[in-house]
Formats: C-alpha cells, sequence, structure tokens
C-alpha cells in the first residue's frame, strides 16, 4: 500500500481527485471490518479499507481520490477507525446524500472533509475528476463540466476541521 | 415553543434557559465511557494533545469487552494500553474481567446511569441509557479523548420523533420485536440526527429490560437518542442501582416533534430483520422457512436477566437441535450468578447450548462464535450487516431471545408459540 496520504495540515481548504462511487447505508463494517480492529493503526487500517464492499479500493486509490456516496453513509458502529482508514488510504473528501452522525462528527473531529449533496451525488459517476472547495462548499464535477453547491460547514466546524481536528482545535484553544 | 426531554437535558447541562434544534452547544458530561477498541485511539490522541490527567476520576468508565477475554495477541496489547492507563489516571470505574460485563447492560447495573444525565461514550449503543430518561450518545474516540480532557462536548441541538405508546405486549413479544417493528417501519435513516422519545400510558407495561433494548437499538434508526420518559419503574431501578442524585425532565407540553406515531403494543407480533438490514423486518408470520446453523443469545440488546430466563425457559427440558451451535452469552458478571443461582444455565447447558462468560465476542464478528461462508445466525443482537459476524457471505437474522432459543430447538427460525 503506497498511497497513503501524507498528513496534510490543511492549508488550501481544497479537494481534487478520482471519484469512487457507493450506494446507500455504507456501514462502518464494510468500511473497515471488526477483524481488523484489534490495532488502531491508520496504516494497517488503510490497508483493509472498504474490502467488504470493493476489493478494488485499495489498488485503485489515490492520493486526493473522493468518495461520493448516496444516503446515511458511515451507519452502524462509533469506530473512529472507519473515516480513519478512509482518511490514511488517500482520500481527500466524502461527498454523500447524507451521512450517519456518529460519522459525521467523527469525519469533523479527525478533519476528514465530508459534504452532503444530494444534486452532487446524482452528477458524479465513478471515475469522475472532481473538485471540491470547502469554503464555498462548491464541488465542481471537472469531467462532465457540471458545479453543485454543497452547504459550507459551519464556522465551528470549520475551525475544527482547519486544526486537523478536535484536539488540536481545543489544545489550541 | 417548548422543549423535549432531550432538548432540556441539552440546555441544562449547557448552561442554557432554552435550545432550538439545530443549534451548536457546548455542554458539560456527567460520564465519558470507552471501549477495548475505541479506548486506545482516545488515549493516543489524550497523550498526543500533551493531557495528563481526566477532568474527574469518577466521570469516566472504561470497559475491555469487545477481544476480552483477549482474542490475541493484538487484542491484548490494546487492552494492557488501556489498563495502564486508567490506573496511571486513576480512573475508577475500569472494569476488568472478573467485574465486566458488555458496557451497556454493566454502566446501568453499577449506578453509572442515572436519569436526566449527559453520557457519551465511544460506543455507538451507549444510546442504551436513554431507558432511564438520561441523554446519552455514541461518539467517537477523538470526542472521548476530548471529553476526558475537558468535561465537555460539542453537539448540534436534535430535532425529535415522539413514540406514544398504548396497549400492552402479548405472549412472547418483547422490547426487541416492538424496536424492530419501529426501524423497519420509519428505515435505518428513519431518525438520522434525531431523538427518538418514548412516551405513553403503554410505557408501564414495558420492564426496564425492554426498554434498555429499545433504547439501545435507537441508533439503527440512524437517531442519536433514543429517551423514555420516566416512570415509577425507573425511579424504583435507580433506587436499587444508584445512590446519586437524579432528575427527571418530561417534555413540554407544546414541545415541538417532527412526527408522531402511535405504536399499539397489543397488536405486535414477533420480528425478525432479515439480511442485511436491521430494517428489513418481517412478522414471524411472514418469515417462511429459514435453515439456520447458529443461534446467539445475548450482547448489550438481550444479555439481561429477563432475556436469559426466557431463553432458559424455553430451552429447559428439550434439546438443541443436532448440527445447530446455541450460543447464550449473559450481559454482566452479576447476570451469570444470577443466572446461575436461579438454575438457567443447567437448564440451558443441558439443552445443549454454550453458556459463555460475558462478552461482545460473536456480535462484531470478533472471536467465540464466527460464521463461515453461506451459514446462517439468528441472533439476538443489533446489527445484520454484510460479514458482521463472519464471513461476507454468512447471514444474519436478528430477533427476540424467545424467537432465537425456539429456532435453536427447530434449526429454523420458528415462532416460540409453535413448539
Ligand atoms: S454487544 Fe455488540 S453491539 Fe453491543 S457493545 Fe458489544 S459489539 Fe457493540
Amino acid at each position: 500500500m503506497e498511497n497513503i496520504a501524507p498528513d496534510l495540515r490543511r492549508k488550501t481548504m481544497k479537494a481534487k481527485g478520482k471519484v469512487f462511487k457507493y450506494n446507500d447505508n455504507v456501514d462502518t463494517d464494510v468500511i473497515i471490518p471488526a477483524r481488523h480492529l484489534n490495532t488502531s493503526d491508520p496504516k494497517e487500517l488503510a490497508v483493509h479499507c472498504m474490502e467488504d464492499i470493493d476489493k478494488d479500493f485499495v489498488k485503485k486509490v489515490q492520493p486526493g481520490d473522493i468518495i461520493v456516496a448516496n444516503r446515511n453513509f458511515g451507519c452502524g458502529s462509533s469506530r473512529e477507525h472507519a473515516p480513519i482508514a478512509i482518511k490514511a488510504s488517500g482520500i481527500s473528501c466524502v461527498i454523500a446524500t447524507s451521512f450517519a452522525r456518529i460519522f459525521y462528527r467523527n469525519s469533523v473531529n479527525i478533519g476528514l472533509p465530508i459534504l452532503e449533496c444530494e444534486e452532487a451525488v446524482k452528477g458524479i459517476e465513478a471515475g469522475d475528476e472532481v473538485e471540491v472547495d470547502f469554503d464555498t462548499g462548491t464541488i465542481t464535477n471537472i469531467t462532465k463540466g457540471k458545479t453543485f453547491k454543497a452547504q459550507p460547514f459551519p464556522e465551528f466546524m470549520q475551525r475544527i476541521i482547519k486544526a486537523e481536528g478536535l484536539m488540536n482545535y481545543i489544545s489550541e484553544k | 415553543m417548548g422543549m423535549t426531554i432531550t432538548q432540556k437535558i441539552l440546555a441544562a447541562h449547557a448552561g442554557l434557559d432554552k435550545v432550538v434544534p439545530g443549534q451548536l452547544i457546548e455542554a458539560n458530561l456527567d460520564l465519558v465511557l470507552g471501549n477495548d477498541i475505541t479506548t486506545p485511539v482516545a488515549v493516543n490522541e489524550f497523550r498526543k494533545t500533551g493531557f495528563n490527567k481526566v477532568f474527574d476520576t469518577k466521570k469516566v468508565a472504561i470497559v475491555p469487552d469487545h477481544f476480552t477475554p483477549n482474542k490475541d495477541i493484538k487484542a491484548a496489547e490494546q487492552c494492557k494500553l488501556i489498563r495502564e492507563f486508567s490506573y496511571e489516571m486513576d480512573i475508577e470505574n475500569y472494569f476488568e474481567i472478573g467485574e465486566m460485563g458488555i458496557e451497556h447492560c454493566l454502566i446501568p447495573e453499577k449506578g453509572l446511569a442515572v436519569p436526566g444525565d449527559l453520557i457519551i461514550g465511544a460506543d455507538s449503543h451507549t444510546c442504551t441509557y436513554g431507558a432511564l430518561g438520561a441523554f446519552a450518545t455514541g461518539i467517537g474516540s477523538t470526542d472521548m479523548a476530548a471529553g476526558m480532557a475537558t468535561g465537555k462536548a460539542w453537539f448540534k441541538v436534535p430535532p425529535a420523533i415522539k413514540f406514544n405508546l398504548k396497549g400492552k405486549l402479548q405472549g412472547w413479544v418483547s422490547g426487541k420485536d416492538v424496536i424492530l417493528h419501529i426501524i423497519g417501519m420509519i428505515g435505518v435513516d428513519g431518525a438520522l440526527y434525531k431523538s427518538m422519545e418514548f412516551v405513553g400510558e403503554g410505557l408501564s407495561s414495558l420492564s426496564m429490560d425492554d426498554r434498555f433494548t429499545m433504547a439501545n437499538m435507537a441508533i439503527e434508526a440512524g437517531a442519536k437518542n433514543g429517551i423514555f420518559l420516566v416512570d415509577d419503574k425507573t425511579i424504583e431501578y435507580v433506587k436499587e442501582h444508584s445512590n446519586r442524585e437524579y432528575k427527571v425532565y418530561s417534555p413540554d407540553a407544546d414541545a415541538v416533534y417532527e412526527k408522531e406515531y402511535e405504536i399499539d403494543l397489543s397488536k405486535i407480533r414477533p420480528t425478525v430483520a432479515f439480511p442485511h438490514l436491521p430494517d428489513n423486518t418481517r412478522t414471524i408470520d411472514e418469515s417462511g422457512d429459514v435453515n439456520i446453523d447458529q443461534v446467539v443469545i445475548g450482547s448489550c440488546t438481550n444479555g439481561r436477566i429477563s432475556d436469559i430466563r426466557v431463553a432458559a425457559k424455553i430451552l429447559k427440558g428439550r434439546k438443541v437441535k443436532k448440527g445447530i451451535r446455541c450460543l447464550v452469552f449473559p450481559g454482566t458478571q452479576k447476570i451469570y450468578l444470577q443466572s446461575l443461582e436461579e438454575g438457567l444455565v443447567k437448564d440451558i447447558v443441558e439443552a445443549g447450548a454454550v453458556f459463555s462468560t460475558p462478552t461482545c465476542g460473536p456480535c462484531l464478528g470478533g472471536h467465540m462464535g464466527i460464521l463461515a461462508k453461506g451459514e446462517r445466525a439468528v441472533s439476538t443482537t443489533n446489527r445484520n450487516f454484510v460479514g458482521r459476524m463472519g464471513h461476507t457471505e454468512s447471514e444474519v437474522y436478528l430477533a427476540s431471545p424467545a424467537v432465537a432459543a425456539a429456532s435453536a430447538i427447530t434449526g429454523k427460525i420458528t415462532d416460540p408459540d409453535k413448539i
């Protein structure tokens, strides 16, 4: 697994990459199966990311790539290992119609940007190249030449994401 | 505009007179909980950020329950890490093997959750304590780390859905069937980001164990929390288990609910969730012939004493069908002992089932009951996702202890009334 993203401290609030697309209710058991939870090492977790739903994910993912999914992404367990595995695999952003709430919180808290935008999910296919601007919530499908607008994060959450996570945020405070 | 039970608890803990849905608040915590999977990540974050003590040594609880008794070397290392952390930080509520249990059975039993509390736990089924009229919700490891350090967490105030319960459960029907019925009705994201509030005259017929089971599975409808109105049964339970002060919150008469459902408990049938989502439910009458390989009775959903009693009552004097594995997991050491004293263990073992030490083990496909390719289990746990209990081509059917025990005897999904 060579494609582990460097721990980017987010200076630019932007992401750009190719899209992996999934359906409704992608649960934390398929994002990172419990049999791998006897470790919390992000690199080890990343090796198994999505393996029960998409065996090719780990082989194909490149730093900066984006996951796009339908409803209720990340449902199930509170395991932070799920967003950690996604982030460590190189994914720069997840866009979904909706997220399960603990997954949403965990992603914000570890500094993995996620956006809810139903139109974008409908207008993006697997393999498309997409750019996201987190400050404005603008999602651009470069392949198809379409633009979508997601709700940007409330300011409080932007501060956490910019600090690269809740712990940095509270210690800076 | 009035407030719901949840909104009142959040307002009180944020030092505000009033909160509205969507508002971001910072609230004080009464308990921060973690287990052997989520705590190691939290400990790393806690240390990395340079904290060297927890905000209150009485208000943190750490329970190794998922891969314990340690299933392999890596799990043993994780448990060692959290044990050493707990000792170093003087955490009073660290529960070692021998005094432990599955966290969500253990915390109420130890009196660590009482009405009016605000509890976060790095485990999604922390919502279980809503049965006691507390606001309890699952969070991740980073929230746990921040909670341990500061005693605070951020929340977005949720809107709520009201479930008005009436009537009385019939026959073998239990809280598990009610919550499966509700999830089947509203879907796995039917209460996403919301509170599920359970009120109404039907409450009085539900035991505390029924309520724990129902609040436990609020997360399976995507809810932020599930919460029950406090009544005499709640107070009796709390007095028996805790000497902490508690506070009872009721919704305002003009509290706003996004939706209201009326649930007639007397109409609910034993209900089964078919693979691979908890909302894929059918009543026992619609379940057809489903042959099984394994039965699991236990977990934070159904590992309490009344669940073990139901299983023993059905298994007593009968035999688990040849070729079927039936595993019974009590939720805590106390429940284990009670099962022994009441003779339930004898009934269960004589029927040819296994009676295990408390652990999450098979519930999450961790250890002690993994499914092979193509195998099927009836389980009283709460999730039947792809690969949840083992191979990605195995299947999990969620049901009550009564249905599970009856199925162990026949080898297929069975109505407990028909054996
Ligand atoms: S019994 Fe199952 S659902 Fe409950 S805490 Fe353990 S693993 Fe989670």
